[in-house]
């Protein structure tokens, strides 16, 4: 192969599947789909994070990832809590 | 060799990522997408972690993919059961097609009591929605 790295296709992929989690996001006809529609968005983003980890040679970006993983975390479990809390209250 | 065994593993883990991004789009109903959102991913985040620890050798980034690895494996399936547990109680509607809901008429939205036996009807908000879709 010359010229297109591992990483390049490994980018391509990870773009391709935020561009089908952000159409979910959009489309998703309810809140809980949306919801975990961003949840998959952050997971995707920790993934590219990873790999351009790899692919400039820079540790630190692994500790952003970690960062993000468990913010997106927090913040679907408060979506969660939301969406059942809503509920209840109406 | 261990840049052959990380560029393996990344393609291996960003190809599961993509499949639970198609399943998210293309799955029928919510349950169905969220299981593709949870599984494929997590097993994707988890090869493509070990391929960045098997690109730099050392202890301190082997011990931050490894804690990192189980964190995900611990907090995929909490954040399932979470926004499953709450679209229930909204009451989303699942798939025409499905074939058993073990909870419905056994579960009573007002007041979040599971019973073994039926309850009203008339009180079960989310069962009767479920029941007008899967009769639609």
């Amino acid at each position: 192969m010359t010229g297109i790295s591992v990483e390049t296709i490994a980018f391509m992929m990870l773009s391709c599947g935020m561009t089908l989690a952000f159409i979910r996001l959009v489309r998703g006809p309810t809140l809980p789909d949306r919801v975990v529609a961003l949840d998959l968005f952050a997971v995707l983003s920790t993934a590219f994070l990873t790999i351009y980890a790899i692919d400039t040679n820079q540790q630190v970006f692994l500790d952003v990832a970690i960062v993000l993983a468990l913010i997106a975390f927090l913040g679907t479990v408060a979506f969660a809590l939301y969406i059942e809390r809503r509920a209840r209250d109406e | 060799m261990n840049e052959t065994i990380s560029n393996v593993l990344m393609l291996t883990g960003t190809t599961f990522l993509l499949l639970a991004a198609v399943g998210v789009v293309r799955m029928p109903d919510l349950f169905m997408r969220m299981q593709s959102a949870s599984k494929a991913s997590t097993l994707g985040i988890a090869c493509v972690l070990l391929a960045l620890a098997f690109h730099f050798p050392g202890v301190s980034v082997n011990i931050r993919v490894i804690g990192t690895i189980t964190f995900f494996f611990l907090t995929a399936p909490i954040t399932a059961h979470l926004i499953g547990r709450a679209a229930y109680f909204v009451g989303v509607p699942v798939w025409k097609g499905t074939v058993i809901d073990e909870l419905r008429g056994r579960y009573n939205p007002l007041t979040h009591h599971l019973s073994s036996q039926d309850v009203a009807a008339d009180t079960d908000k989310g069962s009767r929605e479920r029941r007008a879709q899967s009769e639609m």
